[in-house]
């Protein structure tokens, strides 16, 4: 399964280019391209040749580690993408590590007692914050926390990453990382409360109050592990999402992620590093995915076995 | 964006039930149907209603707030907002209406007859489907609407509903494959109803509320990515509005002018809560209860 869908992104990937109008090596190069790129490109396209041919060709040099080079920056591809990469990883960990905070013991609470009012208020506003996209949530921050309480805005050559100074790392971090976690939670939240809300009135449950188990102990120990893996499941799906809404919240923000270099790709049609992009991110993506089905059926065997 | 993932969450956790007594749909249902039926009203009216045309360039007013004569106030280039956002809505219910239109169009048939049929058939469609599920929609939207120039409306419209077909096929299959092993549906076929009458008269009515509550967060979840995709530059092109394209400008002049980035915000916002909580409520009323398959 994995190894069709994989295969399946990369003739995806590779056709890509195929959509382009015109000369596929004067789009990609630009019109003032000398012959010799045209004909380098050309070749490593295999361009001459049938196109289940030039399939294997660019995939062998993909599996080599060679995306091939940007006309606009004469960089290569694969380093470029190396160097945002672990930006977007890190904003989305700490995303991540933020909503998963606070969702699971606001959910707890909520789930003790539905319909108490806790539960209402949660309930509501997350509901009204599932529609506020994150591309409004940042401007929004931006407009009434940046603006107002003038926090400096990094511009991507003055980004700092989390090796050189961890401080002003985190301080450049702070603002998008709160913008996804806004997001994921509000899903977090609400699916592991009904779930949590349905997981209470199983038996097993009944059981372990009558035994005189502390409420807090039903809920971390009892209620939580059959409960994540519906939280899981919703985490799993959300990284396209996430990675999408990262994007655009490190562009707003001018931070040098793979989002802000996909946008700035697009904008200069550097076409090779926007197909590298989308074949990286759609990969990766896919292995996150099944990295969390591994992780739910560790938790939850049944799943595996049905 | 985060809405994508509540596609996959909600829709695992579908079951029918007959209803007993319907839950009341409650007075802000009707005001948030209302509220829908003025923007598309707007939409579709824009240009017959009395509106400051969207494109006029007003160099004595620029970055106004709002007035009477500008009800949002202007934006950089001494455009009326009001109006622009007015005329934005065309460009996100059109995305929004058609993209759905297309992937409820091919998805749902598919969906229903798979579930209703079975063997091969069903096993291949939904095993090709699972296949295209895993490629991330937005990643593929995004990188198939950068290659694929020029841009128009149109194909904006096309990939985002092609993309969500896989999605439609899942939600509708499964809710079709509830129904389709009650026991009227059995009782139907013992007393020798054609596949075509069971089809339209046995399930679909059954399939519809699902459909219907999905369809409607389908079209949010479009018009957010729609708003996304005007920020990464792949939506219609300035100077035409569309919400997202007006909150993209906005944000290089925050400062000066914030009126240009709240009002189609919160356009957005309205309309996007306005249709979420219809289908939620949908969903309530005809006890769509969420029993794990």
């Amino acid at each position: 399964m994995l190894i069709a869908i994989v295969f399946v992104i990369s003739v995806g990937s590779f056709y890509l280019i195929h959509l382009l109008p015109g000369n596929i090596t004067t789009v990609i190069e630009g019109p003032g391209a000398s012959p010799e790129n045209q004909a380098k490109l050309f070749k490593l396209l295999g361009l001459n040749k049938p196109i289940y041919e030039q399939y294997f060709i660019w995939i062998g040099n993909v599996l080599r580690g060679n995306l091939g080079v940007s006309f606009i920056s004469q960089t290569s591809v694969a380093s470029t993408i190396g160097s945002a990469l672990p930006i977007d990883l890190e904003i989305i960990l700490l995303s991540q590590i933020i909503a998963f905070a606070f969702a699971i013991p606001l959910a707890m609470r909520s789930a003790r007692k539905p319909d108490g009012w806790l539960d209402r208020i949660l309930s509501a506003t997350s509901f009204t914050l599932l529609s506020v996209p994150s591309f409004i949530i940042i401007v929004l921050l931006v407009l009434f926390v940046s603006v107002k309480l003038a926090i400096p805005h990094t511009g991507p050559s003055s980004y700092v990453s989390f090796g050189q100074d961890w401080i002003i790392n985190l301080d450049s971090m702070a603002l998008p990382a709160i913008t996804l976690a806004a997001g994921s939670f509000v899903l977090y939240f609400r699916v592991l409360r009904s779930d949590l809300i349905a997981t209470l009135q199983e038996e097993f449950i009944t059981m372990a109050r009558s035994k005189g188990i502390s409420q807090r102990r039903i809920l971390w120990r009892h209620a939580l592990r059959p409960s994540s893996v519906a939280l899981l499941g919703t985490a799993g799906v959300n990284i396209g999402g996430l990675l999408a809404g990262g994007f655009i919240v490190e562009y707003l923000l001018d931070i040098p992620g793979l989002g802000y270099t996909l946008i700035q790709a697009i904008d200069t049609s550097d076409y090779l590093l926007v197909q590298g992009i989308v074949l990286v991110v759609s990969v990766g993506v896919v292995l996150i995915n099944f990295f969390f089905d591994f992780i739910i059926n560790i938790i939850d065997p049944r799943i595996s076995r049905e | 964006m985060s809405n994508f993932g509540q596609f996959y969450a909600e829709e695992e956790i579908i079951h029918v039930e007959k209803p007993e007594k319907r839950e009341p749909l409650g007075i802000l249902f009707w005001v948030c149907v209302g509220w829908i039926g003025l923007n598309i009203i707007g939409a579709i009216f824009a240009n017959v209603l009395p509106l400051i045309n969207p494109l006029t360039q007003n160099y004595n007013a620029l970055n106004a707030g709002p007035s009477l004569h500008h009800l949002f106030g202007t934006d950089d280039l001494g455009r009326d907002i009001f109006s622009r956002v007015v005329y934005g809505s065309r460009i996100s219910l059109s995305v929004g209406a058609g993209a759905m239109l297309i992937g409820f169009g091919v998805g749902a048939p598919l969906g229903m007859l798979a579930a209703y049929r079975r063997g091969r058939f069903d096993s291949i469609l939904t095993n090709v489907m699972y296949v295209l599920l895993a490629f991330p929609a937005i990643i593929a939207t995004i990188a198939i609407l950068s290659f694929w120039t020029p841009r128009s409306l149109l194909k904006i419209i096309v990939v985002i509903g092609v993309a969500s077909i896989p999605l439609v096929y899942r939600v509708i299959r499964t809710a079709t494959l509830s129904v389709a092993t009650k026991d009227y549906v059995i009782a139907a076929k013992v007393q020798g109803a054609t596949d075509r009458r069971i089809l339209f008269r046995e399930l679909m009515p059954n399939v519809a509320p699902i459909a219907i509550s999905f369809l409607l967060i389908g079209v949010a979840t479009v018009i957010a990515l729609e708003g996304a995709l005007a920020f990464l530059g792949l939506s219609v092109l300035p100077p035409t509005p569309s919400w997202g394209n007006m909150i993209n400008e906005s944000r290089t002049i925050l400062q000066q002018n914030p009126w240009l980035a709240v009002f189609p915000s919160l356009a957005m916002i309205l309309f996007l809560l306005s249709l979420n909580f219809i289908g939620d409520r949908l969903r309530h009323h005809f006890d769509v209860t969420e029993v794990k398959l």
